[in-house]
């Protein structure tokens, strides 16, 4: 099943990789991770989706807690969360393409934040799922480039993820 | 910062209160009570070396090899309680290091390792002798740091003792380039540190110790599994009085022997892959199964899917300082995460009050006496060719059961498991984890070290011995009379098992051809060299070289070439599935 996990950790060298390197080293898989600092700059939140029966991710779960550096660790799973995932896609549009993209691009509340006479850039933002629609929705030879953040997430409400 | 700016020696007043990373290393010892650095210099730790040249706090020694740094270093750890230390220059002196660091990572060893670096400067421009240290030792550190401003430098060392010795011990590195060595920073070692991303549980959850309490006394088939953990962890006397009040059969991991003393009739021997008879059935057909500083790991209970499905109704309680350990291979009943001694000492009061007194489990040991009636760890002795387990059966009489006993890796190390009883703990040091030969002198020379006058003998193979043979020289220069005791059968002897067992006997390179005379070698180095042929020598050379207090002996035991370990569970297979020399 998928997992989305939440990660406080120390913002120091070498923090990702340690994360990084326990995935690799333990078999785990990560679909998406994404990390930046936080309001606090001695933090980094990161993101990691993976995949695994109950009892990996509670292995996942305590091995990555095992990290001197990781300050806290929760499976957003476990509660009710929001999740978004940005994407940019670079298209061809030419021609009649060029309002058909365009439409698209309105109906799935994505932008068009650079252009030129062949080219559009589109920034959507959804779960994954939903960028995994538009691309569908679109016809896959216009697409010249795609970059994705991977899923962050955030418990909803109350629950709120903290260092101490 | 450049080798040209690095500050001068002190010339004004302010600058007389700062001291050079190398100072501050040295200082950071003393404030931690270390006794021994074990290492080799080169030129990133040349300027640390220079101080510890003007200090007398602690003593350095010289190794041959700085894979054998680490490995003495972690034997005092092993042997005292104490974290070990070992300082190595960079690039080759950390990668020969690494071995040693991954050996101590496997088995919990609290240590801490120093390594120098090519100056910050350097760092990333390939420059001679330089390695990515903290990214070739992650995956085998509890944790590593480089430090890059000497001003962090002694917080850094309190936090890599601190990180070590606290918790789940393991290894911490601290990589020190050559510029942070010279520069200068006021001197501050803190008594404590604080991490709010290291906070290790210590105490156990009291209502899960109170259902560990009822599920033991309700039990009719009870087995306590005591592992590595409680040697680590201090526990032996408590987990002494444990099984001593419950009167219910206790046995130990090949990591945990001499947690519950080998001789008492409570203990059922060693269990896992060449664990007794009595050990495994009781482990595979117990009830209410009470693990205590154990993994679960594949050595000890095999095929995991056999463990569960031979007895789904086994209820198992699991005491274990790291949450990661709990449910890892096995989903146990009632997990407990805390530091052994002091979740032992709960449970010892709980049950001191309990009403309820332990079950009559006088069927169940009916049941242990028949298993163990198969005497699974009886050989034939022989008049003419000296067996391997009679080496390790008289070398326990010679030395009374009382020595410190390190082994290396192979047959020669599951007889010493077997057939040295060890009745205290931190008496048997052995790679378990990652099994790496070549550690059994450098381990007895961690071990001479921390007790210069205890009888301290290295049972080894022929195989493994020369992987650190090299370090007869060190135990020359510092004087240390260790016996070698080389069971030599001229074969890798654990790999031709496993060719005879499951690769059609055919012996790819399991033959030990070329071997050298062991016993000039052993004179080439200054010390005392024995060949010993026949049975009946056996314990006369014994106490030959055990009476020679103050030289190594290196006695080389001419053993059975055919002989091997049992009982044997195959890998892969459950623990009750084992094959026994009568079998054959």
């Amino acid at each position: 099943m998928r997992h989305i996990l939440s990660l406080l950790l120390e913002n120091e060298a070498g923090a990702l990789s340690r994360v990084a390197g326990l995935f690799s080293a333990r078999g785990y898989n990560i679909e998406s991770l994404t990390v930046a600092p936080t309001e606090d700059a001695t933090l980094s939140r990161m993101t990691i989706v993976t995949t695994g029966s109950d009892d990996v991710i509670e292995q996942i779960t305590k091995q990555v807690n095992k990290l001197v550096d990781v300050v806290k660790i929760v499976d957003l799973n476990e509660g009710k969360h929001v999740e978004r995932e940005l994407m940019l896609v670079k298209l061809r549009a030419v021609g009649k393409d060029r309002d058909e993209l365009k439409r698209t691009a309105d109906i799935f509340r994505a932008r068009v934040i650079d252009l030129t006479e062949k080219t559009y850039v589109i920034e959507l933002t959804g779960t994954g799922d939903k960028l995994d629609a538009f691309l569908e929705a679109i016809d896959r030879a216009l697409v010249l480039e795609t970059v994705r953040t991977g899923a962050c997430g955030l418990g909803r409400g109350e629950w709120i993820v903290k260092a101490s | 910062m450049k080798l040209s700016d690095a500050p001068q020696s002190a010339s004004t007043e302010a600058s007389s209160n700062l001291l050079s990373g190398a100072e501050i290393v040295c200082h950071a010892m003393k404030a931690e009570g270390v006794e021994f650095v074990f290492g080799y210099p080169g030129g990133a730790v040349l300027v640390i070396y220079d101080e510890i040249h003007k200090q007398n706090n602690f003593k350095h020694v010289l190794v041959r090899h700085e894979q054998a740094a680490v490995h003495a270093a972690d034997a005092y750890a092993r042997a005292t309680g104490r974290p070990g230390v070992a300082l190595v220059t960079s690039g080759p002196g950390v990668t020969n290091a690494v071995t040693g660091i991954a050996t101590a990572f496997m088995d919990s060893i609290p240590m801490v390792i120093i390594t120098g670096q090519v100056p910050t400067y350097a760092i990333g421009q390939d420059a001679f002798q330089e390695c990515d240290t903290v990214g070739i030792t992650r995956p085998c550190v509890k944790h590593n740091f480089l430090v890059k401003d000497v001003g962090e430098l002694a917080e850094t060392i309190k936090k890599a003792f601190f990180i070590a010795t606290t918790g789940r011990p393991g290894p911490v590195v601290v990589d020190i380039p050559k510029d942070v060595s010279m520069a200068k920073a006021p001197f501050h070692y803190p008594a404590t540190v604080e991490m709010r991303s290291y906070r290790p549980t210590n105490k156990g959850h009291s209502g899960q110790i109170k259902k560990a309490m009822q599920m033991l006394l309700s039990a009719d088939r009870p087995m306590i599994y005591v592992g590595g953990g409680a040697i680590l962890g201090n526990a032996s006397a408590e987990v002494t009085a444990l099984v001593r009040m419950l009167g219910y059969p206790c046995t130990n991991t090949l990591m945990g022997l001499g947690a519950y003393p080998s001789t008492d009739k409570q203990f059922v021997g060693m269990l896992g892959m060449h664990g007794t008879v009595e050990a495994n059935m009781a482990m595979q057909n117990c009830d209410v199964l009470i693990a205590i500083g154990a993994r679960f790991d594949d050595r000890v209970i095999g095929n995991p899917t056999h463990f569960n499905a031979g007895n789904p109704t086994r209820k198992i309680i699991h005491i274990d300082i790291d949450p990661s350990s709990i449910s890892k291979r096995v989903k146990v009943d009632v997990p407990i995460v805390g530091n052994i001694k002091d979740v032992l000492d709960d449970l010892i009061s709980q049950l001191q009050n309990a009403e309820q007194k332990p079950g009559n489990i006088a069927a169940w040991w009916k049941q242990i006496e028949e298993w163990r009636a198969k005497d699974c760890l009886k050989f034939k002795q022989s008049d003419s060719i000296i067996k391997p387990q009679y080496v390790v059966q008289k070398l326990w009489e010679v030395t009374k059961g009382d020595a410190y006993v390190t082994s290396d890796v192979g047959q020669h190390q599951m007889w010493a498991a077997q057939y040295y009883g060890f009745d205290k703990p931190r008496r048997w040091i052995n790679s378990g984890g990652l099994g790496t030969m070549g550690v059994g002198l450098p381990y007895a020379m961690g071990c001479k070290f921390a007790f210069p006058d205890a009888d301290v003998a290295c049972i080894t193979g022929e195989g493994s011995i020369q992987m650190n043979i090299q370090e007869l020289s060190t135990c020359k220069q510092y004087g240390l009379p260790i016996k070698v005791i080389l069971l030599n059968n001229r074969y890798l002897g654990m790999v031709r098992q496993w060719q005879e067992f499951f690769h059609g006997n055919r012996h790819a390179e399991s033959y030990m051809e070329a071997l050298p005379d062991f016993v000039k070698l052993a004179e080439a180095y200054g010390h005392v060299g024995m060949k010993v042929e026949k049975p009946g020598d056996v314990e006369g050379a014994l106490r030959d070289a055990f009476a020679m207090k103050d030289r190594l002996v290196f006695l080389d035991f001419q053993t059975d070439q055919t002989e091997n370990v049992f009982p044997m569970v195959p890998g892969g297979k459950g623990i009750s599935e084992m094959i026994l020399a009568e079998d054959l």
